[in-house]
């Protein structure tokens, strides 16, 4: 197995700012709840064979549940609590003052572009992701593997690099003249960049593993090339698609360091969501920044959530085909 | 699936000159004009003692994030895969929860608890700063890097299964010993994997941590920081350029251990 | 000396361990038998302590150790999938037990050394398990488990992962091993031809039960039930009763055959069946028969008596049971 066939089976595999994994196979533990052998001797001597009913496993049982206490804290310290103080400081003033900091013009502008200029950066994707994905797995060339190492290249970078490396090339002293700075288009270029790598590692496990035989059985019946990819390979590959297609929406729409520089940050031009709100926390409203936050969290969910639905489904079918 | 010959070099092309327009293009404008100058004025413009603290910065918020993830990672990810207990799919689902999540989002949530006004002000106003100050910025960091040591640990303990280390506790092994001996020993390319990842992104972390970092140049820039300073507030923008190609080379060592590192941990 | 006294296991609403007795003598070498899911595996981790039970006693050479992790109960214990220490060479894997308890390098390389040249790994020290056969590997895990000088050694399934040849190479091994070292060893296999070829006695489980104990021999020929019988080796269903197929004669004139049955106590009576194949199998010949009553069955007979009767698809032939069959009160709800 070679290493880039290796890297293609992983799948996608986010580094700086990055968005949501698809849903993984639940790791399943053997059965039984298995103690850690613990070298202290426990409990009182035995009285004989006579019959013993055990509840309770004395000092070799506290490993686990001191184990999951400690993990519990630690997540919710780190995670869970900043998230419940944003969200409790969002409806500071009740659902009505949630209500009206999310719907205020300029919030609903970066709302809306932001759900936009992702939305069209996730169907480039899946459309030219898709045929990258293609061409690294089906076709040969010099310093293929090279190019494969490459497409991780968003993921190890940070994105204010991403974000001034785009400005060089299309921004104010721009050498082929091309200027996007201050547009949408610029903005869609940077999320184009950071969100590369998402349907391509998707869709390239995929497409390795899949069985050529049935091409070649369609072929047999007479299918031409285009209507054996439209009828046989794309379905196979619409879950891959998708999942990879909602993980770049995902990144998109929280997006700030690669857009900060190269976006220009107009309102309800070009400012998204995330710039918003760090204006908002710039002048001190912090009830809007929060309100806005919990918005754009809640459109990150609502993608998770169909993702996993979608992908479970799939799943299904594709048990009961099997 | 057979493609004609023109279609498969039209596909190539196509697919190709994305990529070179995407990735090799913006790259290859910046290297140029980071070195076009000359190396010395690369070397110059890291070298400012702003660029040297920036450089520490990121490097003392690097080296507190990746033990505590190990220690913690680990632990979570034991507990994940070897306990049985109620609510594992969602403590699960708590650490894929920074992916999630803006980082602009992060940074606001941290003030909402640590800042001022927030449930834990009272630090604060005691004099201990959080926000706005290197704890702030370690707090988002961890935040950010979560999950990478505890998804890549987790499924290469969930391969090894349960019975080497049955087979060391038969052999007499104690419980801190079989996970010294046997457990870490079996963890170790998934466990260096995640580390790589997670170094990676504390270095290139930007939006979480300049909403909790005052951004004071010499004292609570980071590397990253620094880049878009130079850039907005400086408009030295050769300076933006050869710390952004800093963080570059870095960024591409990281590449290359990554697919280094990538193959190890496949083969056995 | 084992004793499990009133084992109980359950997981959830799965009783795996149903009230289990068992006593294993010292330097014996037992096997526990069954289908998959009879418990065996749960009894033998039990007894190691892999798995705790919800009542019941474990007592080992006399020592109660239920309460006891594995760590302190002096077992050895051998897995199914070797459980070797992928990161470890051939050496360190079985010097481990020896390593943790901080023995003398010295003293543990010469036993290190010994052990491997016992199992036949002698100049593999160096060598890491990927780089081993499967058989190999199993041999490692032996000297491993055999390296601390355990009470009593156990083994899950030990040759279950391994090709046939293999398998039936290295359980005689395995016993020639018990008879020159003599470790009360309790093995546990699903294949009643390995615990016939080599155990000294069998426990027969089934469903959480143990069906029968005792030496080989007494369990192919005298079998407690219908469960046991069919574990231990083929049977074909004669009239409603029981029987092996090499116990089946054939007679071509039915006054013969009645003649000969009435000799035999408690027989199934003469059955009349149709031919269907003849199928030579080397040095017996089976034949597959079906009766008038539809019940198919087959006939294992010698070379000798196939020549003689030269028997045809499609003819008919009388069949009866020869020597003991299953028990009178044939209970079909235990019938395999």
């Amino acid at each position: 197995m070679t290493s880039d066939t290796d890297q293609q089976r992983r799948g996608p595999h986010p580094e700086t700012d990055a968005a949501p994994l698809p849903p993984r196979p639940g790791a399943t533990a053997p059965d039984g709840i298995r103690p850690r052998g613990d070298d202290a001797p426990h409990g009182a001597g035995s009285g004989g064979a006579a019959r013993r009913t055990r509840h309770g496993k004395g000092l070799r049982g506290l490993r686990r549940p001191l184990g999951i206490g400690i993990v519990t804290l630690w997540l919710s310290v780190i995670v869970l609590l900043p998230l419940a103080a944003l969200t409790v400081a969002a409806f500071d003033e009740g659902l009505a003052g949630f209500w009206e900091a999310v719907t205020a013009p300029a919030a609903l502008a970066s709302l809306w572009v932001t759900v936009l200029v992702s939305a069209v950066v996730a169907l480039i994707n899946a459309v030219l992701g898709t045929l990258v994905a293609w061409v690294l797995v089906r076709d040969e060339f010099r310093g293929k593997r090279f190019v494969n190492a490459v497409i991780d290249l968003p993921f190890a970078l940070p994105t204010i690099v991403a974000s001034i490396v785009l400005l060089s090339l299309y921004g104010p002293n721009s050498p082929i003249g091309v200027e996007l700075n201050a547009t949408r288009w610029g903005l869609v270029v940077a999320l184009l960049f950071v969100t590369l790598p998402f349907v391509i590692r998707s869709v390239q496990p995929v497409l390795i593993e899949a069985d050529r035989e049935v091409e070649e059985a369609a072929a047999s019946l007479g299918a031409t090339t285009w209507t054996t990819f439209r009828r046989i390979v794309l379905p196979t590959l619409a879950p891959a698609i998708l999942s990879g297609t909602g993980l770049a929406f995902a990144r998109a729409i929280g997006e700030y360091g690669s857009v900060v520089l190269i976006g220009g940050n107009i309102p309800r031009e070009t400012q998204v969501a995330s710039q918003y709100i760090q204006q908002q926390i710039e002048i001190d409203r912090p009830l809007n920044a929060a309100a806005v936050s919990v918005a754009l969290l809640a459109i990150a969910f609502v993608t998770l959530l169909l993702l996993r639905v979608v992908s479970s489904r799939s799943q299904r079918r594709e048990e009961r085909d099997a | 699936m057979r493609v004609s010959r023109g279609t498969r070099l039209s596909l190539r092309v196509v697919a190709l000159g994305y990529l070179f327009v995407l990735l090799a293009v913006p790259i290859g404008v910046i290297l140029w004009r980071t070195f076009e100058p000359g190396l010395s004025e690369f070397i110059a413009s890291i070298s400012t003692p702003a660029a040297k603290s920036a450089l520490n910065l990121s490097l003392l918020i690097v080296a507190i994030t990746v033990p505590v993830n190990v220690v913690f990672g680990v632990a979570t990810a034991l507990t994940l895969v070897r306990g049985r207990f109620r609510g594992r799919g969602l403590l699960q689902a708590v650490v894929d929860l920074p992916f999630a999540v803006s980082p602009i989002v992060v940074g606001v949530s941290l003030i909402m608890l640590w800042g001022a006004g927030g449930w834990f002000g009272a630090l604060d106003r005691a004099g201990f700063q959080v926000i706005f100050g290197i704890p702030g910025m370690v707090l988002a960091t961890i935040f950010v890097t979560l999950p990478f040591v505890v998804r890549e640990v987790e499924p290469v303990l969930h391969e090894i299964g349960q019975e080497q280390e049955q087979a060391a506790s038969t052999l007499g092994a104690n419980g801190w010993q079989t996970f010294w001996r046997i457990t870490l020993p079996a963890i170790r390319w998934g466990l260096t994997y995640g580390v790589v990842l997670t170094v990676a992104r504390a270095l290139g972390e930007f939006g979480a941590v300049i909403m909790v970092s005052s951004g004071f140049p010499g004292v609570s820039q980071t590397l990253t920081l620094l880049v878009h300073s130079r850039y907005i507030d400086d408009h030295n923008t050769y300076g933006a350029y050869a710390a952004a190609t800093l963080l570059m080379g870095i960024a591409l060592v990281v590449l290359l251990l990554m697919t280094l590192l990538d193959r190890k941990r496949s083969d056995r | 000396m084992i004793t499990v006294t009133s084992a109980r296991k359950d997981y959830g609403s799965f009783t795996a361990l149903d009230d289990v007795s068992l006593d294993i003598p010292s330097g014996s070498l037992t096997a526990l038998l069954g289908p998959s899911g009879s418990g065996k595996s749960t009894l033998l981790r039990a007894i190691a302590g892999l798995e705790e039970l919800d009542s019941g006693t474990v007592t080992i050479e006399g020592r109660d150790v239920t309460d006891e992790p594995p760590q302190r109960r002096g077992i050895g214990f051998v897995f199914q999938h070797y459980a070797a220490f992928k990161h470890m060479t051939v050496r360190d894997n079985v010097a481990f037990g020896l390593t943790i308890r901080k023995r003398p390098k010295a003293e543990t390389a010469k036993k290190v050394d010994e052990l491997l040249e016992i199992v036949g790994l002698d100049g593999f020290q160096h060598r890491y398990p990927a780089q081993l056969s499967g058989g190999q590997r199993q041999r490692m895990a032996l000297a491993r488990a055999l390296a601390v000088d355990p009470q009593v050694l156990l083994l899950d399934e030990p040759f279950g992962a391994l090709d046939a040849k293999v398998r039936t190479d290295l359980r005689q091994w395995l016993r020639r091993l018990h008879d020159e070292v003599h470790v009360t060893t309790v093995l546990v296999t699903h294949d009643q031809e390995e615990a016939l070829d080599v155990a000294d006695r069998i426990a027969v489980l089934n469903k959480g039960r143990i069906e029968q104990v005792g030496d080989p021999v007494t369990l192919y020929e005298r079998p407690a039930n219908d469960f046991v019988m069919g574990f231990l080796g083929s049977v074909a269903h004669l009239g409603g009763q029981l029987v092996r197929p090499h116990d089946i004669a054939l007679e071509r004139d039915r006054a013969t055959a009645l003649v000969l049955d009435a000799k035999v106590p408690d027989s199934p009576g003469v059955i009349d069946a149709v031919v269907e194949r003849v199928v030579p199998l080397g040095f017996e010949v089976r034949v597959d028969l079906r009766a008038d009553s539809g019940e198919r069955f087959a006939a294992q007979i010698t070379r000798r008596d196939a020549a003689e009767l030269q028997l045809r698809a499609g003819e008919t032939i009388h069949a009866r049971a020869v020597g003991r069959s299953s028990v009178v009160d044939h209970d079909p709800a235990l019938a395999i």
